[in-house]
């Protein structure tokens, strides 16, 4: 039996998740960006844990091995895309990578 | 107060502390300096995880996130050499005020959602008979092959697209104006 109250574990996601969706929406470098991603999911699996937890069902980690594959992944992709993108235009800005803007 | 639950404001507040250091347009201004406090909060989460038992998750966070990821970060950082152009005119637009408004009304309501919904919730008995190895490796990965095995698969799947994708991706176009 945890002494950490379930509303708290899941305050602590949801914080990080806000955190994380403010930076995805208001820092323009391409790395922050990317950085503030991992939080949201970070924050996501925090909140499958402490569910998990609380029903005493291990599926929910299963879940967050999964999220953690996915963000790896999409970290790599994106610190590529990151890259090419530095290399086309010797910035990582994205508010300057307008090329499809119409 | 117990210890478990001092342990846990701590890391949690250390691990938000990181996460506003990430974020925040004075400290995050050089974006190793975001890795870091980003590394920082990883390694509280993975101390939270542990606290709620996921004990293979939190040596996984820790592999995953505070070793492979982190440091692709970090050669990025210090590959691109990025000069601290960033934030000098850092200014604040319409779009930003909205973004951070819209993103504090839905942090208030499921907050609001959460408290009602979590009141009085009790945590489920480790002691109880068939949860002694809860969140232990023979646990999940059970799970893992079984309940989760379609998933598992396309994970192994995805990871090799994702590598494909980053090396086509980051290679220098030979010949090429880049």
């Amino acid at each position: 039996m945890t002494s950490i109250p379930l509303s708290h574990v899941l305050a602590l996601a949801l914080a990080l998740f806000a955190i994380g969706a403010v930076g995805v929406m208001t820092r323009r470098n391409l790395l922050v960006v990317l950085m503030s991603i991992e939080l949201m999911l970070n924050g996501a699996n925090v909140a499958f844990l402490g569910f998990a937890r609380w029903h005493g069902d291990s599926l929910a980690h299963a879940a967050v091995f999964i999220v953690m594959a996915v963000a790896a992944a999409e970290v790599s992709v994106g610190l590529a895309l990151a890259m090419a993108l530095f290399r086309h235009g010797r910035t990582v800005d994205v508010d300057r990578a307008t090329r499809l803007k119409g | 107060m117990s210890g478990e639950l001092l342990a846990f404001y701590v890391l949690a507040g250390a691990a938000v502390a990181g996460a506003l250091c990430v974020v925040l347009p004075p400290f995050g201004r050089n974006p190793l300096h975001a890795a870091l406090a980003l590394l920082a909060t990883l390694a509280c989460v993975a101390g939270v995880f542990v606290l709620l038992s996921a004990h293979l998750v939190a040596v996984l966070q820790v592999l995953v996130y505070v070793g492979a990821v982190m440091v692709l970060f970090t050669f990025v950082v210090l590959l691109l050499n990025l000069r601290r152009e960033e934030f000098i005119g850092a200014r604040v637009t319409p779009w930003k005020v909205a973004a951070v408004a819209a993103t504090a009304v839905f942090a208030v309501k499921t907050a609001g959602a959460v408290l009602a919904a979590s009141a009085g919730a009790r945590a489920a008995d480790l002691t109880a008979p068939g949860l002694q190895a809860y969140g232990g490796i023979r646990d999940v990965g059970r799970e893992l092959v079984t309940t989760y095995l379609f998933p598992f698969e396309l994970t192994s799947v995805l990871l090799l697209v994702a590598i494909l994708g980053a090396v086509l991706i980051a290679r220098r176009e030979k010949g090429g104006a880049a």
